[in-house]
């Protein structure tokens, strides 16, 4: 079972961090979401509700028309995947054809600069080829594409992971600023917690496969309940000043108390809920 | 806007997937089996069909199939049937001397091209690039009339000057990668020396590669091999099944009707080109796995 | 190796490294100018190489690893010079030197189990007579990196886990009790749990055998916790150099200040300030 029962909800406006290491299911997450998910895996039962749509019943036509108009996606290693024989205007206008039909030229070329404008890039990018950009500028032009359409939902996942850490805030703050302007919500995958920090507005986190703890950014990194949550804030390297990392002992415990059966939350605060049982919350091991 | 989910997310199991995907490639199921049944009636042939039937005068001549002599005789008064069964080996065999010979030279040079790099691999891959722009049947047919090949195994060092090539390049570029992994620097930096990274680290991955090229390489001498048979440019001592048909147009079998004598042999030979075809295809699909269709 | 009391362990000099160039080419690429580090010899320290990609932090390690020559400059360990070195200098480098490399998986050999990377290392270094007395000293290792023998050996690597993995690979650099490690982004692929892990890993191999680091990594914050002095890295040169916790508190050089005003910090109180001004360098290289 990669996911089960994983119930959140994100607002406009509002950036939802999924946090969780490789092989939480962070990612099937946001498949499942999109309506993703190949064989030899399916989605089964529950909604995936996107303002007045549920999503599950929705036709392949419909979900074709849905993607990228009311929600796009920034895959990881987006940067990566760009057609490396095409140009940036045509990766950037075939995303805006697929969806609106022909348009003129000159409102086409228009609209790419436009959205190349809001990224951040100047208009000289427009002709360019993939490889004569950098890290930080082929994610930005990913970054364009996926608002091309001006969607109600971003799903973003380790959208700055390869890239070095000047770059990284740059392309992180033109996400948020991107975001701002279309008020849309955002899904920001990633396992950098600092990252999550300065972008989040709630965070989920997730372990084998569910969520222990969802809650407003403050509260996860201040006040964590959940053991797992507790032991992934006190094992962030800070820059501020060194402390002791918790012992790799502690790690091992919580891999013991595996995954619970019967996935449910409680809330300890407003708007704070952490999955409790009885094994983990006495750290035994399972 | 809000947006909520509930959702599981199930791995439907799969069991027998592996088993499964060798059966699924058809292609090299039938390529084995056809060369298998092949190779099985030249190996058990030998043991049911006497020799005898070889000599001249074996039977009469030109005799159609009968219950003596199966697939009939030839203007000299061979059983076609013995013939095909002793010339298979030898058919067979060049093929194999050759592709043995052009793979051996292959991946020596193609691993000291690939991980020395500089001016011998320069040399080495400039050679193997205009010996594949040469004609090859063109030169093996000046050779082989130049040199009288009455063995098999000349026969096989001539064709092998032109098997080299391909293996030398297909394992020089494996070798280019892999000198740049991450277990080649360990080994460096736990002191192998270069002839133990080569072939105790390099070469045992480059195994599949060595088999794909092999078995291109043994059906291009068969064909090559084949090919200079029937223009009568092959052993000729030793009875081998291009030799049967270069004897059979020699002496106009098709227009004279003995369908029996040039039949056989071009049956034989056309299912041996497609087992081998089909075989250096999947092969290909191994050392290329782009080559596939659309993968899972 | 005979040396003097002052002899430094690894000395680099002004080791520069330029790829391409030459007669009828143009200017070459510098992956690394004018580098100069000295590591003490019997005081060991983790001493980090902090920079982004392209500055030429993977190529200092590489030379010090002995992996690269310099196009100029000298590399010296224990006072001699690594070009110049004879055959049994050369075999006492390579056991008191080693690495762990940054990706888990494309360091080891998919056709050998694991067991290999132990195995060339025994028999090179002659460290037992056969298989069967070599056991326990690998063992010994494994358990040095919290790793239990029988658990991990004669497995294939595909058959464990990340962490297991790049564990097995300290387990090795330990086994032959070297002098220096040199550890080429050690944590970068591996996930959040492991790398404090690992990291303390490192810390007790240094307080406890005497083993030096030469921690190679863009992650300041780990830097920062784990290193005693750190040389910050850009375009080849470096840009400041000192204690790590002195030049992190208080940067003066302008790139530094830049890293680290970049760096996320994970305290959501403590956001970014501002915005980062960079002129957008949209002109094609």
């Amino acid at each position: 079972m990669a996911v089960r029962g994983v119930s959140f909800y994100v607002r406009a406006g509002e950036t939802f961090g999924l946090v969780g290491e490789s092989g939480s299911g962070k990612t099937t997450t946001d498949m499942a979401i999109l309506r993703l998910i190949r064989p030899p895996a399916r989605v089964e039962g529950g909604e995936i509700i996107l303002g007045d749509t549920d999503l599950q019943r929705c036709s392949e036509e419909e979900l074709r028309s849905l993607r990228w108009n009311r929600i796009s996606l920034i895959p990881q290693g987006a940067m990566n995947s760009l057609n490396p024989v095409m140009r940036v205007k045509d990766q950037i206008g075939d995303a805006i054809l697929t969806h609106e039909g022909r348009l003129p030229g000159k409102v086409l070329r228009e609209r790419i600069i436009d959205l190349l404008h809001t990224v951040g890039l100047s208009p000289d990018v427009y002709n360019l080829y993939p490889h004569e950009l950098s890290g930080g500028m082929k994610q930005r032009v990913c970054i364009a594409m996926a608002i091309a359409l001006r969607p109600q939902l971003i799903i973003a996942d380790e959208p700055t992971s390869a890239l070095d850490v000047v770059v990284q805030r740059l392309v992180a703050e033109t996400l948020k600023d991107v975001q701002k302007r279309l008020n849309a919500g955002l899904i920001l995958i990633g396992h950098d917690m600092g990252l999550q920090a300065q972008m989040a507005d709630r965070i989920g986190v997730m372990y084998k496969g569910q969520f222990v703890e969802v809650g407003p950014v403050r509260a996860i990194f201040k006040n964590p309940v959940h053991p797992y949550t507790r032991l992934l804030i006190s094992s962030i390297p800070s820059i501020k000043q060194k402390h002791q990392p918790p012992p790799a002992a502690a790690w091992e415990e919580i891999q013991q108390a595996g995954p619970q059966d019967e996935p449910g939350m409680q809330e300890v605060e407003p708007e704070h809920f952490v999955a409790l049982s009885e094994s983990i919350a006495l750290g035994s091991a399972g | 806007m809000a947006s909520s989910t509930v959702v599981s997310v199930v791995p439907t199991q799969s069991v027998r997937w592996r088993f499964r995907a060798f059966f699924r490639d058809w292609k090299l199921v039938t390529g084995v089996a056809i060369l298998l049944g092949l190779l099985l009636f030249g190996l058990v042939g030998p043991l049911v069909v006497s020799e005898e039937g070889t000599r001249l005068g074996a039977g009469e001549y030109s005799a159609p199939p009968s219950a003596r002599h199966p697939l009939g005789t030839d203007s000299t008064g061979r059983d076609v049937l013995a013939m095909m069964v002793y010339g298979t080996r030898p058919t067979l065999r060049v093929g194999f001397l050759a592709g043995g010979i052009g793979i051996l030279v292959g991946v020596i040079l193609g691993l000291i091209s690939g991980y020395y790099r500089g001016p011998v691999d320069t040399i080495i891959r400039s050679a193997a690039d205009i010996t594949l722009t040469i004609p090859a049947l063109a030169v093996l047919v000046v050779l082989a009339s130049f040199l009288r090949t009455t063995t098999v195994e000349l026969m096989a060092v001539i064709v092998a000057l032109f098997a080299w090539p391909w293996p030398t390049r297909t394992i020089r570029a494996q070798t280019l990668t892999l000198r740049e992994s991450g277990f080649v620097s360990m080994s460096r930096l736990s002191g192998r020396n270069d002839l133990e990274i080569l072939f105790l680290e390099i070469l045992p991955n480059l195994l599949p590669f060595i088999m794909a090229s092999f078995v291109s390489a043994v059906s291009g001498a068969i064909l090559a091999s084949v090919g200079l048979q029937l223009l009568g440019l092959g052993p000729i001592l030793t009875p081998t099944l291009g030799l049967i048909l270069q004897y059979a147009f020699e002496y106009a079998a098709i227009v004279r009707g003995m369908w029996w004598w040039w039949g056989p042999p071009t049956v034989f030979l056309m299912l041996l080109f497609i087992g081998l075809f089909l075989i250096s295809m999947a092969m290909d699909e191994i050392a290329n796995p782009r080559l596939k269709g659309a993968a899972e | 190796m005979e040396s003097l009391p002052d002899t430094p362990l690894l000395e680099m000099r002004s080791v520069s490294k330029i790829y391409g160039g030459g007669f009828l080419q143009k200017a070459g690429k510098v992956a690394l100018k004018d580098f100069s580090l000295t590591l003490p010899m019997n005081k060991p320290r983790i001493v980090a190489l902090a920079g982004e990609s392209g500055s030429g932090k993977t190529t200092a390690a590489r030379l010090a690893l002995g992996l690269l020559e310099p196009t100029s400059g000298q590399i010296l360990y224990k006072g001699v010079d690594l070009h110049r070195i004879s055959r049994r200098e050369a075999l006492v480098f390579r056991r008191e030197v080693q690495a762990i490399f940054q990706d888990p998986y494309e360091v080891y050999n998919p056709v050998y189990k694991v067991d290999h990377v132990f195995n060339v290392l025994v028999s090179r270094f002659r460290l037992a007579p056969d298989r069967a007395a070599a056991r326990p000293l690998i063992a010994d290792a494994l358990r040095v990196v919290g790793l239990d023998a029988d658990e991990v050996l004669g497995k294939y690597p595909h058959q464990l886990s990340g962490g297991q993995r790049q564990r097995i690979m300290v387990a090795r650099a330990f086994l032959l009790k070297p002098r220096l490690i040199v550890a080429d982004e050690p944590v970068s692929m591996v996930d959040a749990s492991l790398r404090a892990a690992i990291l303390s890993i490192m810390l007790k191999l240094k307080e406890e055998f005497g083993i030096s680091f030469l921690y190679i990594t863009h992650d300041l914050s780990t830097a920062y916790q784990y290193s005693d002095e750190i040389y910050i890295l850009n375009r080849g040169e470096v840009v400041e150099s000192g204690d790590s916790q002195a030049v992190i508190d208080n940067p003066i050089h302008p790139y530094t200040q830049l890293l680290i005003r970049s760096i996320p910090i994970p305290d959501p109180d403590l956001k970014w300030e501002g915005k980062l001004e960079i002129e957008l360098e949209n002109v094609p290289e």
